[in-house]
């Protein structure tokens, strides 16, 4: 699996082909894939079409391009012997197709994730599980961006800033042994990196989220690895079962480096 | 009259008409007051049939020159506009104010700059600009066809801070200019004529046509509920009809509409729902109440919801 940092490369190629990818339909296949495919799983063989494996649960059409809800959930159980190891989410037709990839832990149980991404255009978002024995599984869902006044750009700049980094670890009131959901949400502006200084006529750099770790008593249950593809203020949400009393940490480390850390009590 | 009052008829007629009116030659403008005209934008998407003539727009005469208040959904309906003023008066065009940044507001920009004028927005409409331009010029392009050719998003040159409106003169013709806090957006402005007390509110205000938030809907509903006060003799709205009375049972079902779906989402939000199960519960008795509902009010719910998280 290439890093994130390889996306960067992909982004020109990509805008080459965004004045093409409106006229895309849901039963085309997608321009851009073959070319995700070789570029980040290589010659590996994706098995299509996985729903009886995983669903992915998308809008048809994305209400508002900046805030597209998507939750993907396994059919099956997690458990140590067989379960998703990775999750990675494509968009197709983004600037960054790459959108993000989720490490999970089989201590989880029931794999039921739900986070919100930018859509920048009629685009393909596919869902790869990648099982612990290594086979690569793949559901898609065809989205079609309203566009209109909603630009992909912040509604409220000067909010977002003022309160960068906050964050919030929101659940209902946990029965141990009992399955609950729990949602972390960090503010952040997720910088694209891709807009225009008007006085320098340089780019503004990117400052986003590149990683979110959830951790129960310091034991790993989600990994996200991000980019610009996420919300402003990323958010995921998931279903655990805790064994135990205990300590749900949340860490988010963005791409200047600095850590934000949100803890609650269960 | 509000729309949703018309017998079905009636409506259809007055929709084909308008149509018509905004198929270019006989784009025209209706008089609110001595020296204050406006063309009423369709409830439509911008398409290549409506040029994007779906907000209101149009301009204040003066004793020297003439203000224009938003130019135009498109280069095309900005030419248009142009030709109606110069049919109105000789003056020239010294302002263009642009009430924020959306396509439909401001893609006429362009087709003034025969005149030089000086162009005012609000303090944060450059970076709005240009944060947006290369999407909108993307989105735009396609979806108005010819009608985008020419259209420049022209930054203005003049500025309005908050808390600090400034009063431009048309030749014994005052203008108050404001810009507000986050409400339709981060930039919103509107322009009163002190003269006939016409109040431009821009976005700020929907009549009939569902209102679309791209802002804070806190900050939209503390604005509005401001605005109420205000002592006005005519408004001229972002898009409905130009009146006095629409205004005030307009303000009220503005108001209403966000006040509704703020209750509704915060207590979704306090159980600890989603934003799915928002956008199909949330404000659905609004329904019958505003023209586009289905396209834009999920959208709204959306952009609220992820506000009022973080209360």
């Amino acid at each position: 699996m290439h890093t994130f940092r390889y996306v960067l490369t992909t982004v020109i190629f990509s805008l080459a082909l965004l004045s093409t990818a409106n006229a895309e339909q849901a039963n085309e296949p997608s321009e851009m894939w073959p070319s995700l495919k070789q570029a980040y799983f290589n010659d590996r063989h994706i098995r299509e079409q996985a729903d009886d494996l995983l669903e992915l649960e998308a809008p048809k059409r994305a209400e508002d391009a900046a805030i597209v809800p998507l939750r993907i959930y396994a059919k099956h159980a997690q458990t140590t012997a067989h379960y998703i190891q990775n999750l990675h989410i494509f968009i197709d037709n983004n600037p960054m197709p790459y959108s993000a990839n989720f490490t999970l832990s089989p201590t989880m149980q029931q794999l039921d994730i739900a986070t919100r991404v930018r859509v920048d255009s009629y685009t393909h978002i596919r869902a790869i599980a990648e099982m612990n024995d290594g086979s690569l599984h793949m559901v898609s869902r065809f989205v079609k961006a309203s566009g209109g006044c909603s630009a992909p750009a912040g509604k409220d700049q000067a909010a977002a800033i003022a309160r960068l980094g906050k964050m919030q670890i929101r659940m209902r009131k946990a029965e141990i042994g009992q399955t609950t959901q729990a949602q972390i949400i960090v503010s952040h502006s997720n910088n694209s990196g891709l807009q225009m200084d008007l006085k320098t006529r340089g780019y503004i750099p990117a400052h986003y989220v590149k990683t979110m770790q959830v951790m129960f008593n310091e034991t790993p249950l989600i990994k996200l690895d991000a980019g610009i593809s996420i919300s402003e203020d990323p958010s995921i949400r998931f279903r655990f079962t805790p064994q135990e009393t205990g300590v749900l940490t949340a860490k988010v480390v963005d791409s200047k480096g600095e850590i934000f850390i949100h803890e609650k009590e269960i | 009259m509000l729309l949703r009052k018309l017998s079905p008829i009636t409506l259809v007629v007055s929709m084909l008409a308008s149509q018509v009116a905004c198929a270019a030659e006989d784009y025209s403008v209706q008089k609110v007051t001595d020296g204050v005209f406006y063309h009423q934008g369709v409830h439509e998407d911008a398409t290549p049939e409506n040029i994007g003539a779906i907000a209101n727009v149009g301009f204040i005469i003066g004793e020297d020159c003439v203000a224009v208040v938003d130019s135009g959904g498109s280069f095309a309906e900005g030419q248009q506009l142009k030709q109606a003023l110069k049919r109105q008066t000789n003056k020239p065009v010294c302002f263009v104010i642009n009430t924020h940044v959306h396509p439909d507001h401001v893609l006429g920009n362009a087709a003034f700059t025969e005149f030089n004028p000086i162009y005012i927005g609000h303090e944060k409409l450059p970076a709005a600009m240009d944060s947006r331009k290369d999407f909108f010029d993307r989105v735009f392009s396609e979806s108005l066809g010819a009608a985008y050719i020419g259209s420049e998003f022209i930054t203005p040159t003049q500025t309005v801070s908050i808390g600090s409106p400034i009063t431009i003169d048309l030749g014994n013709r005052e203008l108050e200019l404001t810009a507000y806090t986050t409400s339709h957006t981060d930039h919103d402005l509107t322009v009163f004529d002190k003269s006939s007390k016409t109040l431009w509110t821009g976005d700020l205000l929907f009549i009939d046509r569902i209102p679309a938030l791209d802002g804070s809907i806190n900050g939209w509903i503390e604005n509005l509920t401001q605005l109420k006060n205000k002592d006005i003799e005519y408004a001229v709205p972002g898009h409905g009809p130009a009146g006095k009375d629409s205004y005030q049972v307009g303000l009220s079902e503005h108001l209403n509409y966000l006040v509704t779906i703020r209750e509704q989402i915060r207590a979704i939000i306090n159980d600890f729902g989603t934003i799915e199960e928002a956008t199909s519960t949330v404000g659905l008795d609004q329904q019958d109440k505003w023209l586009l509902f289905e396209h834009y009010h999920r959208r709204n719910v959306t952009a609220a919801f992820v506000e009022l998280e973080w209360e």
